[in-house]
């Protein structure tokens, strides 16, 4: 290469992108997983004759719509490459509040309000923990994992809280028309507008760089630490979220409630393609591995197979869809 | 070194203070044969401990620890209930081979396919856990349906310690050992404390990473037998959680999370001090359903320790600065 | 006369080591294309070349880091390969390497016998016996160091000594020097002069890389030039002149490559007063004016990053006062920074500049993003267009705009970070070796570009190890050494000599 010769050259014009948006929609993995999800949706429909029914499908939603919800914040949270291990005892924890405030006799309103204040409080505990004094977010949130299930044992111990309002079952046993639960239209909101923020907003971006590069991002400008805090705030807030349906689907808090969660949660946001090491993966992703996470988990249920050999099956396809592409690229490197 | 001197003197200086505290008040607790049962109790911590050092120091962290106890239990319980004829000595080969393969199987996926460790080992909790369900049918195996010599063996007291703890003073002695004066120990050291230049060195990161696991798994599997044994009980959930405990007790122990920084003696203090506080709980009168909370925020606590000695002070350019660190 | 005579008698000596056709490929990188190069016993071979001419690719091949695509390498006339750094040890082969590749948590013996430590008779690690023999290996060097202080505590001339060390403690017939003086005072160079003739005299065949001409041609009886991952040329220092030695280097001479500047500074910018640090730096004074370029120079490790990095806000400073534009700020971070016109080009272009991941677009509008946007939703057609901008102003060369910047080459990728900057409209930019590792066409027009910039007001920093750069870029220059402020030149007092002489703390005048 002569590149001396460069500086004379005329400038030259860059286009903006390489391909169409045709060409980029048939290489991501949301269009492959989709495809999954169909062909699971196809398998299951032949296997059983109970699972083309509205009321079964609406019934099976219930298996990812709270998880996906904690997920939404997951994915953004594991795209800035930080993790929260301690989502399914946030939600412990807010359930456990929420049971002592109706033993109080508190309305609705205010319940949801714990249930979300908790949430919030655990998260900014866990972003402080790791943005203020720089830890490692994986211990902290195994220690936290520990702390916070650990003050529901303490609450509760062999004891469980029930009694809630009657209107609070709402939230996890309201239907808003038809067979839509008000979960699934939660659902459906919460994944618009985490979407939104993830891929239309500055915010957004700003996860996408500290995911790529946090050096790099900070010395853009980017006040890494803010966003990361931000991010955990907003996990503990879902989680809370969460918190709040399940247990008002069950009725009913124990301090064991939604015990193992965490591995479900990250299993559905790195099967819907974010990178575990961050920097990379999208939302529409995270909402069809929902979907086909619970399409399968129903489906399995269909024909009988116990919940804990599932987890054999979520644990094959936690590792499985991270092994795979790797093991695909090192044949064909072959 | 002064610092990380520290870290052990501190944990003696609370395990002591503590000692102090409850002798204050029950003075049963301190006498001889009642530590030797708490050190006793505390042996299978320990040992998993041990394993999850090495694994902490190569920059990996082992989740599945717990679940590959039980499952060996579980398969060892089972052979001991169907096949009561198998000598003992088969059976700790037994768990120690397949305790290490379920570690190989951790260690390969993180050498070969670099997946993150903290991802495959929750996964392969999960699995490990399932496969015991699926074995066992979710049934119990009972302490009717288990041999004597396959119960007797942890139990059976030598200098008023029973071999499970005598297995953890080995197995301590031997870490040691390993860690101090052997290639392999150093090279977790050089691993964990900067990879780049451990290639420089002629040492293989991912191989090294891979012998951390097996070993961690190796130490699991014995365990397996142990606990199993001690308890003359297994089912699917044993040990449920259990390596929340190993982690807090590396942590707490002084390993840095970040690799390459950490000692064996302080991972035994972390042990202990958890081991003495759990058994305490019930002497002193708190409820057993304390215990997670605890070590949830000893894990906290001793975290932000860690990284405070970790922090950077950046290079050091002014020659007067030299030294002081 | 004799030293001549001796030299030319060696010339029959059949090389320890000779690589032939060795060629290595990186994913878009051709770093080594059929390159060769022969060590002889009792000589020093001098490798030259510019940043990125396949020096560092070659040691690394050389100590089993990297395994060559193709090409063969003879030990003493047999072909042998190196799959790891161990079996490269083991045929005798060491290396100080450039960048120190040592662990903080160990001991000074530690560093030095990790992964050929010696063994007791039960093959276990005998400490005593490394205790020993670093105590004599630091004795030999003249390191005044103890065996047993963590590395963690030492600073970066002392870690020098201890990679030194380390070479030694193999018995080696091959030692690479991969520019050993680079973060050494002058004491600390002639030492390792000596050290070198002492290797020679003991038969071992030692390959020394320096940017510095002077040593080269004190110390080396051979040269090897490459360029651009190419064998140029190798022969006897006895037969060769700087001037040849340069050409053979760059392609072409060497005064060709800065543009033609005139000096006309105007208001002054930005004034740093008393900025000091614990551990990096301290007595930092300096101002600086619209259009004007202010040069820094220093050895490596000299504290001048550390210092841009504290103006930048990253870390902050113990002491001192930072003004800009007549107004006390205080940056807390590079948000800070930024708001108030100051950004940097960071040296570690790969963890500190570029965002590689994100496509080129993203990268350049990451910092301005509140420009972009409105009400903080993203709009993509302002961030091309101000993409667009910038990067044909910079003439980048990229197939388009949404392409990962880790996909360019280390010169597209600096532009890219450098349009990042221009397009925030900064009053101050500080350049930390601007040109390291990019090719000569980049390099060239990065000059160009940062001419343009003073010409049209803007006030520039330029952190650099180069010499010719230095020289050919600055209005003034300030050189640092240790972390201190110890020179501050301009006009006829700005030349090689008293670059080299202040950086390195040699006393007295020439």
């Amino acid at each position: 290469m002569t590149d001396a010769t460069l500086v004379n050259e005329q400038r030259r014009h860059i286009p903006d992108r390489l391909e169409g948006p045709a060409a980029r929609l048939a290489k991501r993995w949301e269009v492959l997983l989709l495809a999954v999800a169909v062909a699971i949706f196809v398998a299951n429909s032949f296997a059983s004759p109970y699972f083309l029914n509205a009321w079964n499908l609406s019934d099976a939603t219930f298996n990812f719509t709270e998880k996906a919800m904690i997920a939404f914040a997951m994915a953004l949270l594991i795209i800035a490459g930080e993790i929260d291990l301690s989502v399914a005892s946030i939600l412990a924890l807010a359930s456990t509040a929420m049971g002592a405030a109706a033993q109080l006799d508190v309305g609705v309103p205010v319940l949801v309000l714990i249930g979300l204040g908790t949430g919030l409080m655990c998260g900014a505990f866990n972003g402080l923990l790791v943005t203020g004094f720089g830890l490692p977010s994986i211990v902290v949130t195994i220690g936290t994992m520990s702390l916070f299930r650990g003050i529901s044992y303490i609450v509760l111990g062999d004891q469980a809280y029930g009694g809630y309002p009657s209107g609070f079952s709402w939230f996890g046993r309201g239907y808003a028309f038809w067979v839509i639960s008000i979960e699934l239209v939660l659902f459906a909101a919460l994944a618009l507008i985490y979407y939104v923020v993830l891929h239309r907003t500055n915010f957004g971006r700003a996860v996408y760089a500290i995911g790529n590069n946090p050096t790099g991002a900070l010395f853009s400008g980017i006040r890494v630490a803010r966003v990361k805090f931000v991010l955990f705030l907003l996990t503990g807030l879902m989680s809370g979220v969460a918190a709040v349906c399940l247990t008002s689907r069950l009725g009913s808090t124990r301090p064991s409630i939604a015990t193992g969660w965490e591995l479900e949660v990250v299993t559905m946001v790195v099967l819907g393609g974010v990178n575990i090491l961050g920097g990379s993966g999208s939302i529409p992703g995270v909402v069809i591995a929902a979907f086909v996470m619970g399409l399968v988990t129903f489906g399995l249920g269909l024909l009988n197979v116990p919940g804990i050999v599932m987890s054999i099956f979520v644990g094959l396809l936690l590792i499985g869809v991270i092994a795979l592409p790797r093991l695909w690229g090192m044949w064909r490197r072959r | 070194m002064s610092v990380l001197k520290s870290r052990e003197a501190l944990l003696v200086g609370i395990i002591g203070l503590l000692l102090v505290l409850i002798a204050g008040r029950f003075p049963a607790f301190v006498a001889p044969d009642n530590l030797a049962r708490v050190f006793n109790d505390t042996a299978p911590l320990i040992l998993l401990a041990l394993g999850q050092t090495v694994v902490i120091l190569t920059r990996c962290i082992d989740l599945s620890v717990a679940a590959n106890l039980a499952l060996t239990g579980m398969v060892c319980a089972l052979i001991n209930s169907t096949i009561p004829g198998v000598p003992l000595p088969v059976i700790l080969a037994l768990v120690l081979a397949m305790g290490a393969a379920m570690g190989a199987i951790n260690g390969l996926l993180v050498w070969k396919l670099t997946i993150p460790p903290i991802v495959v080992t929750l996964g392969t909790m999960t699995i490990y856990r399932g496969v015991i369900f699926v074995i066992s049918g979710g049934e119990w195996v009972n302490a009717h349906e288990m041999t004597p010599g396959f119960t007797g063996f942890p139990r059976a007291t030598f200098l008023g310690l029973p071999v499970l703890g005598w297995i953890a003073v080995i197995a301590v002695i031997l870490f040691v050992l390993m860690i101090a004066r052997t290639p392999l120990g150093r090279a977790f050291y050089a691993v964990g404390g900067n990879p780049n230049a451990a290639v420089y060195a002629g040492i293989d990161v991912g191989r090294t990473q891979f012998l951390a696991f097996v070993l961690s798994g190796a130490l699991a599997g014995l365990t397996g037998y142990l606990w199993v044994a001690r308890y003359q009980v297994a089912y699917v959930d044993i040990a449920g959680g259990f390596e929340l405990e190993v982690v807090a007790a590396c942590v707490i122990g002084g390993i840095s999370i970040a690799g390459g920084a950490g000692t064996v003696v302080g991972t035994l203090l972390g042990a202990l001090f958890l081991g003495i506080v759990k058994n305490a709980l019930p002497v002193v009168g708190i409820s057993p359903f304390w215990q997670m909370a605890i070590s949830g925020t000893a894990i906290v606590v001793a975290v932000a320790f860690n990284a405070r000695r970790g922090r950077g002070r950046g290079r050091i350019i002014l020659k007067r600065a030299e030294g002081t660190a | 006369m004799l030293m001549q005579v001796d030299k030319k008698a060696e010339v029959a000596v059949a090389p320890v080591l000779a690589l032939s056709g060795i060629t290595k490929t990186f994913p878009g990188v051709t770093a080594l294309s059929e390159v060769s190069l022969e060590l002889y016993p009792g000589q020093v071979t001098a490798l030259v070349g510019e940043n990125g001419a396949g020096k560092s690719t070659i040691v690394k091949v050389l100590t089993g880091i990297y395994q060559p695509d193709g090409g063969t390498i003879r030990l003493d006339g047999r072909a042998v390969t190196f799959p790891s750094a161990q079996a490269a040890t083991a045929a005798g082969i060491t290396a100080i390497h450039q960048e120190t590749v040592l662990f903080d948590e160990l001991t000074v013996a530690e560093n030095i016998f990790i992964g050929h430590a010696p063994r007791t008779r039960w093959g276990l690690i005998d400490w005593p016996a490394i205790r020993a023999r670093t105590r004599e290996i630091l004795d030999r060097i003249d390191a005044p160091l103890d065996p047993m202080t963590p590395l963690k505590e030492l600073g970066i001339a002392s870690k020098h000594l201890v990679a030194i060390a380390r070479a030694l403690s193999v018995d080696a017939r091959v030692v690479v020097m991969d520019e050993p003086t680079a973060a050494l005072s002058q004491k600390e160079i002639e030492e390792l002069y000596a050290l070198v003739e002492r290797l020679k005299e003991e038969g071992r065949a030692i390959l020394f890389i320096s940017h510095k001409f002077d040593e080269i041609f004190r110390i080396a009886d051979r040269y090897t030039v490459f360029r651009d991952g190419s064998h140029v040329g190798s022969g006897l220092m006895a037969d060769v002149g700087e001037g040849e030695l340069v050409r053979m280097m760059v392609g072409r001479s060497v005064d060709q490559i800065f543009p033609k500047r005139t000096r006309a500074p105007g208001d002054e910018v930005l004034r740093v007063e008393g900025f000091a640090h614990p551990t990096e730096f301290d007595g930092i004074s300096f101002a600086l004016r619209r259009g004007e370029i202010l040069g820094f120079y220093g050895l490596v490790g000299a504290g001048r990053s550390e210092l841009m990095q504290a103006i930048f806000g990253i870390t902050r400073p113990s002491a001192g006062t930072l003004t800009v534009g007549g107004q006390a700020v205080a940056p807390r971070s590079p948000a800070d920074a930024i708001a108030h016109g100051i950004v940097y080009v960071p040296e570690d272009r790969g963890r500190q500049g570029a965002i590689i991941g994100l496509p080129i677009v993203q990268n350049v509008s990451l910092p301005s993003l509140a420009q972009t946007s409105r009400r903080g939703f993203l709009r993509m057609a302002e961030e091309f267009a101000l993409a667009r901008r910038y990067a044909e102003r910079l003439e980048l060369r990229a197939a388009a705009l949404d392409q990962d910047v880790g996909t360019l080459s280390g010169g597209n990728q600096q532009k890219v970070v450098i349009a990042k900057w221009l397009a925030t409209q900064p009053r101050v930019i500080i350049l930390d070796e601007p040109t390291k590792g990019i090719d000569i066409g980049s390099k060239a027009a990065v000059h160009a570009f940062m001419a343009e910039l003073a010409a049209e007001g803007l006030a520039v920093i330029m952190v650099s190890s180069e010499i010719p750069e230095i020289l050919g870029m600055s209005d003034r220059v300030i050189v640092m050494r240790e972390g201190l402020m110890v020179a501050e030149l301009e006009g006829e007092d700005l030349t090689p000599e008293t670059l080299v002489r202040h950086a390195a703390g040699i006393r007295g005048t020439a």
